[in-house]
């Protein structure tokens, strides 16, 4: 007989588990957690913008927001929010949005593959584990219908034994606006493919496609939210789901392109809200990415892959809003490997402590059960009870 | 044998295969890795043995025509009539053939132990193209390639040009099911009845006689130019009218009664005597005094045989195979052992095969079906993915069986390689990568799927894709991987 110890047994409580001799029906939840994985290292200086940091202006002068997309929202003396989250804006105005700065995962290299792949599986090396970490959280919920992924196949952080299930959005972009720039850029040296790849641009340009949704061109973010929505607002649904927004690695032209990304991942926050309607009281939205980016601007406007990034929680269950960081500056002497704002923030124990949180579980429990860290000191404080 | 360069294992499985399978090792000996396929190639696989035949794909056409009113087709009849649904679904079944047999061929070109007698069967199929644009061969092209091309792919060419001609898609394709020598018998009676002539136009089985008895020169004309002699290879208007003649006769199977002709099973070949044109036929200044089917045979073996036909086919395997322009050498070569070989198949596949000139590093631009084959095996993927295939093939120019023309799809660069062409499969590719690619990693693929061809900027463009799926999409994509050495 398998000796059981209070924590096992707190487990079995939580996670619904039948005991021999004994059924422990585990009361549904009305809380509900998305996880928004941004693909492609979202640049956390130019989204929540240290502007009080009097290094941000010497280091990023001229590389700010493009003036048509307005100015910075102003959060505090500190930081400000980059214009094209306005939605987010105003949720930090009604205490329902907070941001975390210069937070990484473990993974010190600068792999887009390897630092996904640590980030969604929780663990500190990258492919070390086949399992994702929002699947070893479910078993530690009540009862629900399984979680979700809006994605075409189940995403590694969803992988994993307990159930999962992925909905492909019907708007699938055929080949979104990040892929046709890479595209553009492998066929530079070919001279044939280079003016065929001209013309089919500038044919799709005529059509209006784009960077529209619809025809090809960008997800639709608000089609994405809402549809989420769906599945989390049912009385008797799914209580997680996952979705995913990819373009970020902007290593060139960044002040436009990024506006547009925010804009996606700003209206995608915005349809989920108004698609829950009164179920985003007690939803949680993470958003967050695999890495930073330099601190300062490379040679063709973008910035390259670096380290501390910054994360976005949005929902009604937030205690307060905030801006969460023991930050360590933007000037050369603090910055890691001399390039990239340094971590001072594991993104697994944002992780551990916001879920812990939403769903009253304890956070050391969830540190060791999902992330498999004993030393993981979970944030804590950021949802209310 | 040849000394090969390193290129010997990419041209290998891309110029002469169908795209490597990173399941599969890189074949260490090249040549006879290619020679050795030609054993284990099976006409016949399950996957195909399980799609309906010529006879039963005419058999439902049969029942669908009988079933559909003169002057009325499915789309437009009252939804009040019963009958209405059963010929829908008729229809619908007839067509629903068409999916199986292009499911067929993909599945095959999956998982196929001999990669390159597959490239040879979708050579020949091409060669001898019949377009499923037509009602009538939309359930029968699939059933053209997989009962008349692949039996003969390693046989005698004549041996094929036979059961091609024979064939219930090619005779409905190209008309001969209904040619009419307007001196046979049948013609005679119906002149000397004095009746309004009528056609035996493929309808359901009917007593009355056919309107408009007469010859039909279609087959023959495509015969002469696209299948044996080549245009402009030096026959004349005549020929096309004397094989048209010799052909007479030539039917398929299930669409006539008697006394209008012989009853015969569904889409099976039958010759109809009453039908055939009486006399001796000239074809290129050879006369031909057979009497009956065997006239039209002796034609065909003629043309066969014939230093024209080997002239023109074994260029157009070369063309296929190596360069839009081939190097005339091996165009010799090939010619040369088809004729000592008598047009043998296997043999002239083994002289390409063995030719340095066909090792030579040359690029073609891979058709759309070449594309995506290819990027599903290198995918990994065995079963054909619920991709949407058919309309994938369709989008991206290169409909399975649906060239338009008995020309058969063109064979060179500047006919797949354009602007809209470019951007469906970057978007097919988008949405492969999507589907399967986030489990593989693009960048340990490469170098397997394009062995000494990937370049350094290929490969740091997939090294630095911002996720795994964008790696695989721009591998797919890549100017190495839309090519072939």
């Amino acid at each position: 007989m398998m000796h059981l110890n209070r924590r096992h047994m707190l487990a079995g409580f939580a996670g619904g588990l039948a005991i021999p001799g004994l059924t422990l029906a585990a009361p549904a939840t009305e809380r509900r957690l998305v996880f928004i994985m941004l693909r492609g290292a979202m640049d956390g200086i130019a989204t929540i913008m240290p502007l009080g940091d009097p290094a941000y202006a010497p280091l990023r002068a001229n590389f700010g927001p493009p003036p048509a997309a307005g100015a910075p929202l102003r959060l505090d003396s500190m930081w400000s929010l980059h214009p094209a989250l306005a939605e987010i804006g105003s949720l930090h105005a009604r205490g329902e949005a907070a941001f975390v700065h210069a937070i990484a995962s473990p993974y010190r290299e600068r792999s887009h593959f390897e630092a996904q792949n640590v980030l969604e599986t929780g663990g500190t090396t990258a492919y070390a584990r086949g399992d994702g970490w929002l699947n070893r959280l479910l078993p530690m919920l009540p009862k629900a219908e399984p979680a979700v992924a809006l994605t075409a196949t189940m995403p590694m952080v969803l992988r994993g034994p307990a159930a999962a299930t992925s909905f492909a959005p019907s708007q699938i972009p055929d080949a979104d606006a990040a892929l046709l720039a890479r595209v553009e850029a492998l066929y530079q040296g070919d001279p044939q493919l280079h003016a065929l790849w001209g013309q089919a641009i500038d044919a799709r340009t005529a059509a209006g496609q784009d960077g529209k949704s619809g025809g090809g061109g960008r997800a639709n973010p608000a089609a994405l939210g809402r549809l989420a929505a769906t599945f989390l607002a049912k009385p008797q649904g799914a209580r997680v789901a996952m979705l995913e927004i990819g373009g970020w690695d902007t290593h060139a032209n960044q002040p436009g392109r990024l506006t547009a990304q925010l804009r996606q991942l700003d209206g995608t926050i915005a349809a989920l809200r108004s698609g829950l309607g009164p179920a985003w009281s007690q939803t949680l939205v993470i958003a967050a990415t695999e890495f930073g980016r330099t601190a300062a601007p490379n040679g063709t406007g973008g910035t390259d892959h670096g380290t501390g990034g910054a994360a976005i929680l949005a929902g009604g269950t937030l205690t307060r809003a905030q801006v969460l960081a023991d930050w360590p500056g933007l000037a050369p002497t603090p910055l890691f490997a001399g390039r990239d704002l340094r971590p001072t923030l594991d993104l697994r124990a944002l992780l551990a402590g916001a879920a812990a949180g939403q769903f009253g579980l304890d956070p050391a429990e969830v540190a060791v059960r999902v992330f498999g860290e004993r030393g993981l000191k979970p944030v804590t404080g950021l949802i209310r009870d | 044998m040849v000394t090969l360069s390193a290129l010997a294992p990419a041209i290998a499985l891309n110029r002469f295969g169908l795209g490597a399978r990173p399941d599969e090792p890189l074949p260490a000996r090249p040549q006879a890795w290619l020679l050795g396929q030609l054993d284990k190639f099976t006409p016949r696989t399950p996957a195909i043995a399980a799609t309906p035949d010529s006879a039963e794909a005419a058999a439902r056409f049969r029942q669908y025509l009988a079933q559909r009113k003169p002057g009325q087709n499915a789309a437009t009849a009252p939804a009040a009539d019963p009958q209405a649904n059963i010929r829908q679904q008729l229809r619908r079944m007839y067509r629903e053939s068409y999916g199986q047999h292009v499911r067929a061929r993909v599945q095959e070109a999956l998982i196929t132990p001999a990669p390159f007698p597959e490239r040879l069967v979708h050579f020949w199929a091409n060669h001898f193209a019949v377009s499923a644009d037509k009602l009538a061969t939309i359930g029968l092209a699939g059933t053209l390639e997989f009962e008349a091309i692949r039996p003969h792919i390693l046989g005698r060419f004549e041996d094929m040009l036979l059961a091609v001609a024979r064939h219930p898609a090619m005779m409905l394709y190209l008309d001969q099911a209904q040619s009419i020598g307007p001196g046979s018998r049948l013609a005679q009676a119906a002149a000397r009845r004095q009746r309004r002539r009528q056609p035996p136009r493929l309808q359901p089985p009917r007593r009355q006689p056919p309107r408009q008895l007469g010859l039909n020169e279609n087959l023959a004309r495509e015969i002469l130019e696209l299948h044996t002699l080549g245009a402009g290879s030096g026959y004349g208007q005549a020929d096309v009218l004397a094989l048209a003649r010799g052909l007479t006769g030539w039917s398929v199977g299930g669409f006539v009664r008697r006394p209008i002709g012989i009853e015969a099973p569904d889409g099976a070949f039958v010759f109809q005597p009453n039908w055939h044109e009486p006399g001796t036929q000239t074809l290129l200044a050879n006369s031909y005094s057979q009497d009956g089917e065997a006239q039209g045979r002796a034609m065909l073996l003629s043309l066969a045989r014939d230093p024209r036909t080997a002239r023109h086919l074994c260029t157009k395997l070369a063309r296929h195979f190596v360069a839009d322009v081939p190097p005339p050498a091996l165009v010799a070569k090939l010619e040369a052992r088809w004729l000592t070989s008598g047009g043998d198949l296997a043999a002239v596949t083994q002289a390409l095969v063995e030719a340095p000139e066909a090792w030579a590093p040359a690029t073609k631009f891979k058709t759309p079906w070449e594309w995506l084959i290819s990027a599903l095996r290198g995918t990994g993927q065995r079963q054909v993915p619920d991709l949407r295939y058919a309309p994938a093939l369709n989008a991206l120019g290169q409909p399975a069986w649906r060239p338009g023309s008995p020309a058969g799809w063109d064979d060179i660069a500047a006919s797949w390689a354009a602007p809209d062409a470019l951007m469906r499969r970057v978007e097919t590719g988008g949405r492969m990568a999507a589907a399967f690619g986030d489990r593989i990693d693009a960048r340990t693929l490469a170098p397997k799927l394009l062995p000494g061809v990937l370049t350094a900027a290929t490969a740091q463009a997939i090294a630095r894709a911002e996720s795994p799926a964008q790696a695989m999409a721009l591998l797919l994509v890549s100017p190495e991987f839309l090519r072939r050495e």
